[in-house]
């Protein structure tokens, strides 16, 4: 085939500009835009919730923002209050006196403010830990064929049922003695999916049997420091078992496929239900000892609900009388906190036995300090202080759900009633605990008088002192004891001598410091906790407590340079000398300044402190720091060198960035950052200097473009490099620095063949053609505008790079060569233009150069036919068959090009558009809706002013129908 | 297994007055049809008598007590001869349960040497190259409601040493004084026994404190009788040593089956008492026994 000459079309950007443009039309104000703030009129959410539809009318009048999201969300989640409200559309309306019943069920129930117990279960399990060895005794074995010696009128069912209950009271002894805790708690879980099994396999003797086994353990206090975390692996399961008994009676009361609704009434109840039912009761009633019949009959209380209305009320108070016949005060009082527990979930409305249970509780008090007690604690080498911390999570529950929405009044009268009781620290404690912050709060003097009459040899003190603190942490006491109470606290908390009594109580004091006074009294506390915690270097010890007390003190004081200005703060963070623990309070740290931080800042305070910090982070990267960390600290990092400006000392901002550049020059991604930062403030410079640079700018913007230069070959991401050559150049061009620009593009040339086929994308291995596509186009648009070198060749930048492509070696399936020939054509076409379509301000390009001079002119279009022999030879290697849709594709992307930028005038080019048309529909590969489209553009480009060759042209183009 | 037979009463407790109804259906489930020779239920009442082992030889000499006294005995036809068809067939059935004359329908007990049973049987006779098949189902009966009204007779009681009996050497006896009061010894079989107790004071601490129920069965005739007393159920109200001056309650059910009205008849009596068990830590045992007198209101 003969080469074909290229004809560029000749343009004018100017006149095609303006036939282009989209007409602008005055936009009126009171039209819809989609992009306009979106306004609810229906504002108030409680209406649209009960539609149960976030659905709301919009409308652009208002010009206040509001996201319609989170003005739902705001309140109560909408699901919950749907839930929770009697919808009146949807729902049957139910009868008047149902709803009112139903309304008053909700105002008793039990709020999202309360805390649930799963929240308390962990802590409990974290603290009430044990070291000694464990046991459980079981009487489990079922011994079958076992010689019975009950009557024989007693017929099969009976007796086997009595076997059954004989055994577990004679059956073999399963003893498993010397169990870590660790050992104990797996076979506790054991026991719960042995529960779990027998249950399913419809034993419910066994099920039984398996939690009156277990409900047993909870009378034995040996190993008594790990009571409390007993108590709760065992009521697991009670409540596993409360709810397979609940769920099944459930399902016995549906009636053809109805189930019951949620508070339906005990007549609704079908008989064999009650049966069931009443059966368990029965057979609970006959279980012999005392806790396990508490116990089991407490955790299905609430199936109490199918025999009758009044039946959970009768209960409770009894169940409450019941627990009087625990000799143990710390098992009575946790069955006591089992109790309120399921009353809470089962009745919320029924108080009175919860106070009831209290002040049983109260009664039996003085048990704790008698003889029986005393006993058993040097039997087992357990001091006071340490026994009584073991009731806290019980009183704190019971009071907890005592105090839930209770009147103050009610409150103070448990107050009072602890009050009269001797060494009630415990008590004290309970209540700081459980009842109300800000009931607390408004009484904190007092509490400090009582805490401080505490007989020191019972409940530790610091722990008051730590309850105390947590209460002030949540709500304010009266403004004029404020100081007063900081002052009467630290000096018992001063003078605690144990370093972790006194970080745990110091850590929770902080947050009072922070919220209510000046950085002065800060800084005192802070200078008490260095001096307590240097000793012996016990901040070893106190890592999580000390981290905590920083996160409290940035949470407060997020003003950086009032920050600093606590003079403690910085020796303070000397404190976290090990690494790991020391990077993690430098991110919350940045963390926090990234947030909080509004403007940009200079103070030298700040940027030593925090350059300092953020050194800490750098220096933290090592070969085996994972992608995720070291992404988090760069973009800490980079948040940091963003806040950074001095203003319009461009010399210091740059020297700030060449110090960066040296501290950080283990993370990449700062690096960028860097680079990005420095091409902005030549740009800005560039600002300020309304393009014209003085003598002096000039040199500066040469040292930025110079920092640029020297960084970029310090990355390793291969596209990193290429795309910030490109970035940088075209600011060292826009800069008037032409040969720094030409040695940009010249390394960025020099870099392209270095581009491996495949690159790593988020840890995938990914092809990397579509991003040298992408970069190479990008690169070709910058160059139509770069002068050329007057000591090199004409187009010597743009010859280089098509050298490189020539022999990159390219997917041998793959077009993308040719694509990128293609696009050549765009910038020739472009070059031969006697005005460039764009230019950078103050930089001569080629058209200013050379004027279309006619050498120029040839040279262009000597390496256009070079371009255009390439792309056909390509086209016909595509013959095969499995490539035809391929060639189809390349035809019509150059038949476009041809369509778009040549000049169809000429008739070896205009024959050739027609070839390639023909060749792309040729094997039937191509999209004939694409081809209308086509043609259809050709006839309407024909009716425009000296286009009108198109109409000859879409006359020789057929359309080649599917069929 | 071809035929399966089996007997439903219409209640989900089985539990029938005197004078009331007994129905239900009994149902046959077969792959095939079946052939029978008729079908018939039966429904029987009876008591039992035992005698423990210990006055067996005395007694049986002269004392005819250990057959069955039977109460209720009534049977129905309820298929002819013939055939049934395939798959399950629901036959059902009424009975009316009415005592002839001035005997009395006693309550279901089962007891250690008294046993009062109520049961329904149906069989299927069948060729001679099919077995018979029979299934029997208890019922439960529940006597009619006492007349007149239960006076509540309520016990106050105190325990120290001093008001033991049966004591070897009074002096080694810790000091004690146990009160309370059970608020009925009249009791509704349906209701739960209830009370109070107080360990005001005991120098020696408390292991346990339990409720034991015990059945008072006597067998006899005129020529004489056997009167045992066993436990039924002993339920634990205090554990560990106990608040001084505390009330504890005293609660217990009375359990289904294993309980009936107080009842006395010329050939048998079955009557029920309480103990209140005190278990000191040294092992000493106190108890306290009072007699019950059960209704059904």
């Amino acid at each position: 085939m003969a080469a074909f000459p290229w004809h560029a079309r000749s343009r004018n950007y100017v006149s095609e500009s303006e036939v282009c443009k989209l007409e602008s039309v005055p936009l009126d104000f009171g039209d819809y835009h989609p992009l306009k703030p979106i306004t609810v009129t229906e504002s108030k959410t409680k209406k649209m919730n009960r539609k149960g539809s976030t659905s709301s009318t919009s409308s652009s009048s208002s010009s206040s923002m509001m996201d319609p999201l989170s003005s739902v969300l705001d309140g109560t989640d909408p699901l919950s209050l749907f839930a929770a409200a009697a919808d009146p559309v949807t729902s049957a309306p139910p009868t008047d006196g149902a709803r009112r019943k139903r309304d008053k069920d909700e105002s008793s129930a039990v709020g999202s403010d309360f805390e649930p117990w799963s929240s308390k279960r962990g802590e409990i399990l974290a603290r009430y830990t044990t070291t000694e060895k464990l046991s459980i005794n079981l009487y489990m074995g079922s011994e079958k064929g076992k010689v019975t010696t009950t009557g024989s009128a007693v017929s099969e069912k009976v007796r086997t049922r009595l076997e059954e209950l004989d055994d577990l009271e004679e059956g073999s002894q399963k003893e498993l003695l010397n169990l870590t805790q660790q050992d104990y708690m797996n076979r506790i879980e054991e026991l719960n999916q042995s529960l779990k099994d027998a249950w399913s396999s419809d034993q419910k003797v066994k099920a039984l049997k398996i939690v009156i086994q277990c409900s047993k353990l909870l009378s034995d206090t040996t190993v008594i420091q790990f009571y409390p975390s007993k108590f709760v692996l065992i009521t697991d399961i009670l409540d596993t078992f409360g709810k397979l008994v609940y769920e099944r009676i459930l399902s016995m009361c549906v009636d053809n496929r109805v189930s019951l609704p949620d508070n339906f009434s005990p007549e609704s109840v079908n008989d064999t239900a009650k049966e069931t039912c009443l059966n368990w009761f029965f057979k609970i009633a006959s279980i012999r000892e005392l806790i396990p019949r508490f116990y089991v009959e407490a955790a299905i209380l609430k199936c109490n609900k199918f025999l009758s209305k009044t039946g959970i009320s009768e209960c409770l108070p009894r169940l409450t009388a019941m627990i009087r016949g625990i000799g143990d005060p710390l098992v009575a009082v946790y069955a006591r906190a089992y109790l309120c527990r399921v009353g809470m979930e089962v009745a919320p409305q029924l108080k009175e036995s919860l106070n009831k249970n209290f002040f049983d509780f109260l009664l039996t008090f003085k048990q704790i300090h008698g003889d029986t007690v005393q006993n058993q604690l040097v039997v087992q080498c357990v001091e006071i202080p340490l026994y009584l911390t073991l009731y806290s999570p019980a009183i704190d529950w019971i009071l907890q759900c005592i105090a839930y929405h209770a009147p103050d009044v009610l409150l103070t009268e448990m107050m009072e009633r602890c009050k009269k009781l001797g060494n009630n620290a415990l008590l004290l404690n309970s209540v700081m605990s459980a009842f109300r912050a800000e009931f607390i709060a408004a009484r904190s003097m007092d509490f400090i008088g009582m805490i401080k009459e505490c007989d020191e040899s019972g409940f530790p003190k610091h722990l008051l002192f730590r309850s105390l603190g947590l209460n002030l942490a949540l709500a304010d006491p009266p403004e004029n004891d404020r100081l007063q109470i900081l002052n009467e606290a630290w000096k018992v908390i001063t003078k605690l001598k144990n370093p972790q009594d006194y970080i745990n109580c110091a850590e929770v004091w902080v947050e009072y410091t922070c919220r209510h006074f000046t950085k002065r009294e800060v800084n005192t506390v802070l200078a008490d906790v260095i001096k307590h915690m240097t000793p012996d270097r016990a901040f070893e010890d106190a890592y999580p407590q000390l981290q905590s007390i920083i996160q409290k003190v940035i949470t407060y004081i997020y003003d950086f340079a009032l920050l600093f200005s606590v003079e403690k703060f910085l020796p303070f963070l000397d404190m976290f000398q090990k690494e790991s623990v020391r990077v993690e309070v430098c991110k919350c740290i940045m963390e926090s300044f990234i947030k909080h931080q509004q403007e940009s800042t200079k103070d030298p305070v700040i940027l030593n402190a925090l350059l300092h910090i953020c050194k800490t982070m750098h220096d933290s990267v090592n070969a085996l720091t994972l992608e995720d960390e070291k992404r988090m600290l760069a973009a800490l990092i980079n948040g940091f060198i963003k806040m950074v400006s001095f203003g319009r000392d461009f010399e210091q901002q740059l020297s700030f960035y060449v110090e960066a550049r040296s501290m950080f020059c283990n993370l990449e991604p700062v690096l960028v950052q860097l680079i990005h930062s420095v091409n902005q403030l030549a740009m800005e410079t560039r600002r300020v200097m309304k393009g014209n640079h003085s003598r002096k700018t000039a040199a500066f913007v040469r040292a930025c473009v110079a920092f640029c230069f020297i960084t970029i070959p310090s990355l390793s991401s291969i596209f990193t490099r290429l795309n910030l050559y490109l970035h940088s150049g075209q600011v060292a061009l826009a800069n008037q620095c032409l040969s720094q620009a030409d040695a940009f593009f010249k390394a960025a040339v020099s870099l392209v063949p270095e581009v491996p086929k495949m690159i790593s994308v988020d840890g995938k291995m990914r092809p990397s053609d579509a991003f040298l596509l992408e970069f190479l186009c990008n690169f070709f648009s910058t160059l139509l505008v770069v002068p050329d070198h007057p000591e090199q060749g004409v187009l010597f930048l743009v010859r280089g790079l098509l050298n490189v492509i020539q022999d990159y070696t390219w997917e041998d399936n793959s077009d993308d060569k040719v694509r990128i020939y293609t696009n050549v054509l765009h910038l020739l076409s472009a070059m031969t233009q006697e005005a460039f379509i764009y230019h950078v301000d103050k930089v001569d390009s080629n058209d200013a150069l050379y004027g279309g001079d006619s050498k120029f002119l040839a040279e262009i279009n000597k390496l256009s036919e070079t371009v255009v022999s390439q792309i056909l030879d390509h086209l016909k290697t595509l013959g095969k068959e499995e490539t035809l849709k391929r060639q189809s594709q390349l035809a019509l992307y150059f038949f476009n090009t041809i369509l778009a930028h040549g000049d169809l005038r000429n008739n070896r080019l205009n024959q050739l558009s027609v070839n390639l048309w023909n060749l792309a529909q040729k094997h039937g590969f191509a999209d004939t809706k694409t081809m209308v489209k086509t043609l259809e553009y050709i006839k309407r480009r024909s009716k425009q002013p000296e286009m009108s060759h198109f109409t000859d042209l879409a006359l020789r183009l057929p359309l080649q129908s599917r069929t | 297994m071809g035929t399966a037979l089996d007997v439903r009463v219409k209640r989900a407790g089985k539990v029938y007055r005197d004078g009331e109804i007994l129905s239900g259906v009994v149902v046959i489930t077969s792959k095939d049809a079946v052939q029978h020779q008729g079908i018939s239920l039966t429904m029987e009442g009876s008591v039992n008598l035992q005698l423990s082992a210990k006055n067996v030889g005395v007694f049986e000499a002269f004392c005819n007590t250990a057959k069955p006294i039977q109460i209720i005995n009534s049977t129905i036809e309820m298929v002819k001869p013939g055939k049934l068809p395939s798959g399950k067939t629901e036959i059902p059935f009424e009975f009316p349960l009415q005592m002839k004359g001035n005997k009395v329908l006693y309550e279901t007990y089962h007891g250690v040497f008294v046993n009062i049973q109520y049961t329904l049987r149906c069989d299927m006779r069948r060729s001679l190259l099919a077995k018979d098949l029979t299934k029997t189902c208890e019922f439960i009966v529940h006597s009619l409601s006492q007349k007149g009204k239960l006076l509540p007779s309520p016990v106050d009681f105190t325990i120290t040493p001093e008001t033991l009996q049966n004591v070897k050497e009074r002096a080694s006896l810790p000091k004690f004084l146990i009160r309370g009061h059970l608020n009925s010894t009249n009791c509704v079989i349906t209701q739960p026994l209830t009370g109070e107790l107080v360990v005001e004071s005991a120098e020696a601490a408390v292991k346990s404190i339990e409720l034991q129920l015990v059945r008072v069965e006597t067998c006899g005739c005129a020529e004489g009788y056997a009167r045992d007393a066993t436990e039924i159920q002993n339920i634990q109200i205090a554990e560990g040593d106990v608040c001084r001056g505390l009330p504890i309650p005293i609660h217990m059910v009375f359990p289904r089956l294993f309980t009936c009205p107080t009842l006395e008849t010329t050939n048998f009596k079955v009557e029920f008492e309480v103990n209140i068990v005190v278990l000191l830590h040294d092992d000493h045992l106190i108890t306290e026994n009072f007699p019950l007198k059960l209704c059904r209101m």
